[in-house]
C-alpha cells in the first residue's frame, strides 16, 4: 500500500548538506503497524515529513520515491496532496499541545477538518466529531473545551481521533506518547491497536523507546545516521538482533523484573551527518567492528526475513573477514551491579 | 585575524540586503556626524548668504529665508540628531531592561509595582506628554530632550523586554544560578541580559527610530532650540518662512528626506535581527533540482 | 550508616486562581522520609506527584509550607556535622552565609540538558563561579585545576572546558552539570529527572556515573524520576509519591518484588517488559480501562488521593487519610495494605 524507494532528504546547514536521510527503502502493508525506532539525529522524524510531504525548506527531498497506493507522493502538487490528506492518510505530531490549536475548541478544529474535505452539514459534522471522540474514549462535551482544558492523555487522545475522522488508510504516528506517563503511555498504545484492529489501518509509528513498541508493533525498523540498520519483524529483532546497534540499544534498557546487571550503554555521539565517509556509519562506536568497516559503506542485505546493513552479516560476511563467532554474538557484560553495595536476599 | 575577517564576510547584518543597506546608510550619517567640516565648507548658522536661493554649485541646497546655507545645516544638524536618537534610544533601552527584566525575574510584589509603574506610564499619550513636558523645561538643549524622551518612551520596551524574560525564567540555568547561590542582580545583569542580547539591540534600534521622529517632531513645533541646525529645527524655520507656499520646497524636503533616511536606516538594520530571533528567517541557497548530487552538495558548500 | 537529611511533614501549598476564585494546589502534603550518607535514593511517581517539588523544598528554591527539613550532614565553616543526631534546620538559615554553605552541601542538577547550561559562556563558566562562590579560598590557578578534576571525574576531557554548550552533546552537557555540583565538594546531589530528556544509549552511562559518585567520591544522590527501571539500576531506596504524598518506601528490591501499595503496583504492571511474550488483546483491554489521569491535588478532601482510581478500596478510604505505617525497613500509605495482608490490585 505505501512503498518507499530509495528515499533520500537533505537539507542546507551551516557547512554544507546535511544528509538526514540516506537512501530508505521500505513497504507498509494494509493494516500492518510498522514501528520506526532510532534515537535523536537518526532521521526518523524527517523521514516521517518526508512521507507526509510536509518538509520546509531548508529541508528537501533529493531523490526517491513515495509510492501511496499507486501514487508517487514527491511528484504531486500540493492540490493532488491536498485530497489525499486526511481521506487516505492522516498525521498524528509528537505534542499535542503544539499541533492542537490552543484558541479553538476541539469541536471547531475537527469542523474545520471536516468542511476542508467537503463536508458541509452541520449535523452531519457534529455527528462525526462526536463517533470519532467516542471511538477514543472523550465524552462527546468535550468538543467544546479548550486544548488546555484537557489532560495530557485526552489530548493525545483527542488528537488520533482527529487523525481518524475519514478512517484513512495509513496513520502516520511521530512519538505521540512521548509526553505521556507510563500509565497513560500503555493506555493509549492499547487504545491504538483497538483502534487499527477495529477499523483496519496501517501505522508506521515513530519512537525512540523499542520497549513501547514490542508488544503492539509487526514489524520495526531500527534507523541510524539517516539509513536503516535493521528492518525484520518485531519478535525477530528483539530474539535476536542482527545489528550492532539494534543489540545495543536492547541492552540499553534497565529491566526491571530478572536479575540486575551492568550495562554500558552505547558511548559516543552519533556522526555529523554534514560529513559523509565512505564508511559504515556506526562504525566509531561499535564494539565489534573489522578493519573493512571503516573503508566500505555496508549494503541492505537480507539474512532470511529480516534486511541487516552490517558486514558481518549476509552473503558478504566471510569476504570481509567476518568469522563465525562474530556472526550476531555480541560480547554480553555482568559485573557488579552498580545499583547495590549491599547484596540483598 | 581571520576570523574578524569571517566575522566582516558573513554576520547576520551583511547576510540581510535590507540591513547591509541600513548599515551603510547610518554609516554615512555617522561619519557626517563626525566630520562635518569634511563635507560642508559652509558655515550652518552664518546668516551671510543671499536668501530664498535655490540649488546651486556653491549651494547645493539652496539658502534659507535667514539666508543660511541649507546644506551645511543639514550635515551639521546630523550630529544633533544622532545625538538624540543614539542617546535617548540607549537610555530607554538600558532603563527598560533593567526594569523588565527586574519585574520578570524577581515576581512577588516588586513585579506588582514596577509593572504598575511601567503601565501608568505606558498609558499616558505620549506626544502630549512630550509636548507638556517640554514646554515646562525651559532649558531646549540635546541633554534635556534626551531626558524628556528617555522617560516617556521606556515603558514599551521595558512589557516586551519583560516577557522575553518571563519565558526564560523557567530555564534551568537560572535556577542552576540561583539554587548556586548568586545574589539576584548578578543573575540579572550577568545571566539573563547576555541572552537577550539580540532583543535589546533590535529594541536599541527601534527606539532609535521612534526618537529620531519624536524630536524631530518636537523641533518642529518650536519645542527645541531653535538656534540648533538640528533637521526638526530647520522644518520649524522653514514652516515659519512659509517655504512650501512660496516654492522654496528644498528648505522643506532636505530635512525631511535626512529625517525619513536615518528613521529607515534604523528599520532596515532590524531586520538582521529578526533573522538572529527566527533563524527559519534565514535566507537559504537556492539550487535547481535534478542537479546531480555532488555538483549540488559543491554549491551549498560554497555559499 | 548515618542519617544525612531528613525531611518530616513537609508541606507546600500554591495559591493558584485569580483574586475572585483562590484555590490552593497541595503540591506537596506530609511528607516524611530520610536520606543517609552514601547511598541513592529514588523518588518515582508520575508528572504532578510532587517529586520535582520536594527536590525544590530541600534545594531552597522554594520555602515549605509547613514542615521541617534537618541537614545532618554540617555546613562547612558556620556549622560541624551533627553529632548525637544534632542537626541544623533548613528554616533557621538566615544569613548569606548560612545559606551559601547549605547551596555548597546540597547542589541541584537538572533536567534539561539544553537549558541547564547558559548558551552564552563557555562551560566551564557555571564551575568556576561555584568554586568562586563556596570556595572563597582558592586562587585562580587552584580554581582552573579543581574544575579539570571535577571534568575528569565525570568522565569529560579537560579541554572541554573551553566548549560552548552548543558544541556539546546531550549526554555531556548533563555531565557537566553534574561537575557544576561536585565542584563544591557536597554530601548531597539533588538529581531532578537528570537523565529523561538524554537518549536511551547515554542514559545508562549517566547512571554508572551516578554509581561511581556514590561509591568513589561518597556523595549520596536523591534520584528523582518517572522511569522505575532507571531507578532499579542505580538506586538503593525507593519512595514512591502519588499525588504530592508518599504512597510507599523500601529498599528498592524489595519495592520491586513485593509491592504494596496498589499504586506501586499499578506503576510496575505498566512498564513493557520487551523479553516477555507480548499479551493477549484481552488482557490489554482489561488494563486499559486505567487511563492513567492524573490525580486532583487542588483542594483536596480528606481521604485516600488514589481511591478514584484504586480497585480493592474500603469505606475508610473515602475520608481518613492513610498515613505511613511502618513494616520493618518499608512504610505503606494504605489502609488495606497496613495490616500486612497481600494485596493484589494490579497484576
Amino acid at each position: 500500500m505505501l512503498e518507499v524507494s530509495g528515499l533520500s532528504v537533505e537539507y542546507a546547514g551551516r557547512k554544507g548538506p546535511v544528509h538526514a536521510v540516506d537512501d530508505v527503502s521500505f513497504s507498509v502493508g494494509r493494516g500492518e503497524f510498522l514501528a520506526v525506532v532510532g534515537e535523536s539525529g537518526c532521521g526518523k522524524s524527517t523521514l516521517l515529513f518526508a512521507i507526509a510531504r510536509l518538509l520546509a525548506p531548508p529541508a528537501r527531498i533529493t531523490g526517491g520515491s513515495v509510492t501511496f497506493e499507486g501514487h508517487n507522493l514527491v511528484t504531486m502538487t500540493d492540490k493532488q496532496l491536498a485530497n489525499i490528506r486526511w481521506q487516505n492518510l492522516s498525521v498524528v505530531m509528537q505534542s499535542a499541545m503544539n499541533a492542537l490549536n490552543p484558541v479553538k475548541s476541539i469541536g471547531a478544529q475537527f469542523a474545520d477538518a471536516l468542511a476542508a474535505h467537503g463536508m458541509r452539514s452541520k449535523k452531519l459534522i457534529r455527528s462525526r466529531s462526536a463517533e470519532v471522540l467516542e471511538l477514543v474514549g472523550i465524552d462527546k462535551a468535550h468538543l467544546k473545551s479548550y486544548p488546555h482544558q484537557l489532560s495530557g492523555g485526552m489530548r493525545q487522545r483527542a488528537m488520533i481521533a482527529m487523525a481518524l475522522l475519514f478512517t484513512p488508510d495509513l496513520v502516520i504516528m511521530d512519538e505521540p506518547t512521548s509526553a505521556l506517563d507510563v500509565v497513560a503511555q500503555r493506555s493509549l498504545m492499547t487504545q491504538i491497536k483497538e483502534l487499527q484492529a477495529r477499523l483496519g489501518f496501517a501505522i508506521i509509528f515513530v519512537t525512540h523507546d523499542m520497549s513501547l513498541v514490542s508488544h503492539f508493533s509487526d514489524r520495526l525498523m531500527v534507523m541510524y545516521a539517516g539509513q536503516i540498520a535493521e528492518l525484520g519483524t518485531t519478535r525477530n529483532i528483539f530474539d535476536n538482533p542482527l545489528h550492532p546497534y539494534s543489540r545495543g540499544l536492547l541492552e540499553a534498557f534497565p529491566g526491571i523484573r530478572g536479575p540486575k546487571a551492568q550495562l554500558t550503554g552505547i558511548p559516543g555521539s552519533p556522526p555529523d551527518l554534514s560529513v559523509i565517509h565512505h564508511a559504515c556509519r556506526f562504525s566509531p562506536r561499535c564494539p565489534v567492528k573489522l578493519d573493512s568497516c571503516m573503508t566500505t559503506i555496508p549494503a541492505l542485505v537480507p539474512v532470511e526475513d529480516t534486511q541487516v546493513r552490517c558486514l558481518l552479516n549476509g552473503a558478504d560476511a566471510e569476504n570481509h573477514g567476518a568469522h563465525a563467532e562474530n556472526h550476531v554474538r555480541l560480547p554480553r557484560t555482568t559485573g557488579r551491579l552498580p545499583g547495590t553495595r549491599r547484596s540483598w536476599r | 585575524m581571520n576570523s574578524v575577517l569571517r566575522t566582516l564576510k558573513s554576520n547576520p547584518i551583511t547576510r540581510s540586503g535590507k540591513a547591509t543597506a541600513g548599515a551603510i546608510i547610518l554609516l554615512v550619517f555617522i561619519i557626517l556626524a563626525l566630520f562635518p567640516g569634511l563635507f560642508a565648507r559652509k558655515s550652518p548658522t552664518a546668516e551671510i548668504y543671499t536668501r530664498n536661493l535655490p540649488a546651486s554649485a556653491q549651494h547645493l541646497f539652496g539658502t534659507t529665508g535667514l539666508g543660511q546655507d541649507v546644506f551645511a545645516q543639514a550635515v551639521y544638524g546630523t550630529r544633533d540628531v544622532l545625538e538624540i536618537a543614539l542617546g535617548a534610544g540607549l537610555a530607554s533601552t538600558l532603563i527598560a531592561a533593567l526594569i523588565g527584566v527586574t519585574a520578570a525575574y524577581l515576581g512577588g510584589w516588586i513585579e506588582n509595582v514596577l509593572n504598575l509603574f511601567t503601565d501608568i506610564v505606558l498609558v499616558i499619550p505620549l506626544f502630549p506628554l512630550l509636548i507638556v513636558i517640554s514646554a515646562y523645561m525651559h532649558n531646549s538643549s540635546n541633554g534635556v530632550m534626551i531626558a524628556v524622551l528617555t522617560f516617556t518612551g521606556w515603558s514599551y520596551t521595558a512589557r516586551q523586554l519583560r516577557s522575553q524574560a518571563l519565558s526564560l525564567k523557567n530555564r534551568d540555568f537560572l535556577a542552576a544560578a540561583k539554587v548556586r547561590g548568586e545574589r539576584a542582580w548578578y543573575v540579572i545583569v550577568v545571566e539573563i541580559l547576555p541572552t537577550m542580547s539580540s532583543l535589546l539591540v533590535a529594541a536599541f534600534l527601534t527606539n532609535g527610530l521612534y526618537d529620531v521622529l519624536f524630536a524631530s517632531s518636537l523641533q518642529f513645533i518650536g519645542l527645541g532650540d531653535p538656534n540648533s541646525t538640528a533637521w526638526g529645527t530647520m522644518l520649524y524655520w522653514a514652516e515659519n518662512n512659509e517655504a512650501l507656499q512660496a516654492g522654496y520646497y528644498l528648505q522643506a524636503i532636505v530635512p525631511g528626506a535626512a529625517i525619513a533616511l536615518l528613521g529607515a536606516a534604523f528599520a532596515l538594520l532590524n531586520y538582521a535581527f529578526d533573522e538572529i530571533g527566527n533563524p527559519a528567517l534565514r535566507r537559504v541557497p537556492v539550487t535547481r533540482r535534478r542537479v546531480s548530487f555532488r555538483i549540488a552538495s559543491r554549491r551549498l558548500s560554497r555559499a | 550508616m548515618s542519617e544525612l537529611l531528613r525531611a518530616e511533614n513537609l508541606t507546600r501549598h500554591f495559591k493558584i486562581g485569580g483574586m475572585l476564585a483562590r484555590s490552593t494546589l497541595h503540591a506537596v502534603d506530609d511528607v516524611s522520609f530520610s536520606i543517609g550518607e552514601r547511598e541513592i535514593v529514588a523518588l518515582a511517581g508520575e508528572s504532578g506527584s510532587g517529586k520535582s517539588t520536594v527536590a525544590r523544598l530541600l534545594g531552597r528554591v522554594y520555602k515549605p509550607t509547613s514542615g521541617t527539613i534537618t541537614f545532618y550532614g554540617g555546613l562547612r565553616g558556620v556549622v560541624p556535622p551533627g553529632e548525637h543526631g544534632q542537626g541544623e534546620s533548613l528554616s533557621r538559615i538566615r544569613s548569606r552565609k548560612h545559606a551559601l554553605a547549605y547551596a555548597a552541601q546540597a547542589p541541584m542538577v537538572f533536567q534539561d540538558p539544553f537549558g541547564s547550561l547558559h548558551p552564552v559562556f563557555r562551560v566551564s563558566h557555571g564551575v568556576l563561579r561555584a568554586l568562586k562562590l563556596h570556595r572563597p579560598g582558592l586562587s585562580a590557578e587552584q580554581r582552573q585545576a579543581e574544575a579539570e578534576r571535577v571534568f575528569e571525574v565525570v568522565g569529560l576531557d579537560k579541554d572541554m572546558l573551553n566548549r560552548y554548550p552548543h558544541e556539546l552533546s546531550g549526554g555531556q552537557r548533563q555531565r557537566v552539570g553534574f561537575a557544576q555540583a561536585l565542584a563544591t565538594k557536597p554530601k548531597l546531589i539533588l538529581a531532578d529527572e537528570p537523565v529523561s530528556m538524554l537518549d536511551v544509549s547515554i542514559r545508562i552511562g549517566l547512571l554508572n556515573l551516578m554509581a561511581k559518585l556514590r561509591d568513589e567520591e561518597g556523595v549520596s544522590i536523591l534520584y528523582i524520576t518517572h522511569d522505575i527501571a532507571s531507578a532499579r539500576y542505580v538506586a538503593d531506596r525507593l519512595i514512591v509519591m502519588y499525588a504530592g504524598q508518599i504512597a510507599e518506601t523500601g529498599p528498592i528490591e524489595d519495592v520491586l518484588a513485593d509491592p504494596k501499595h496498589p499504586y506501586t503496583q499499578l506503576l510496575l504492571s505498566a512498564v513493557p517488559d520487551p523479553k516477555a511474550p507480548p499479551p493477549s488483546l484481552e488482557a490489554l483491554a482489561a488494563a486499559a480501562g486505567e487511563r492513567g489521569e492524573p490525580p486532583k491535588v487542588i483542594d483536596p478532601s480528606p481521604g485516600c488521593r488514589f481511591r478514584p482510581r484504586c480497585p480493592v478500596s474500603v469505606a475508610t478510604c473515602a475520608n481518613v487519610t492513610p498515613v505511613l505505617t511502618v513494616h520493618g525497613d518499608r512504610e505503606v500509605a494504605c489502609h488495606v495494605a497496613k495490616d500486612d495482608e497481600k494485596v493484589r490490585a494490579f497484576s
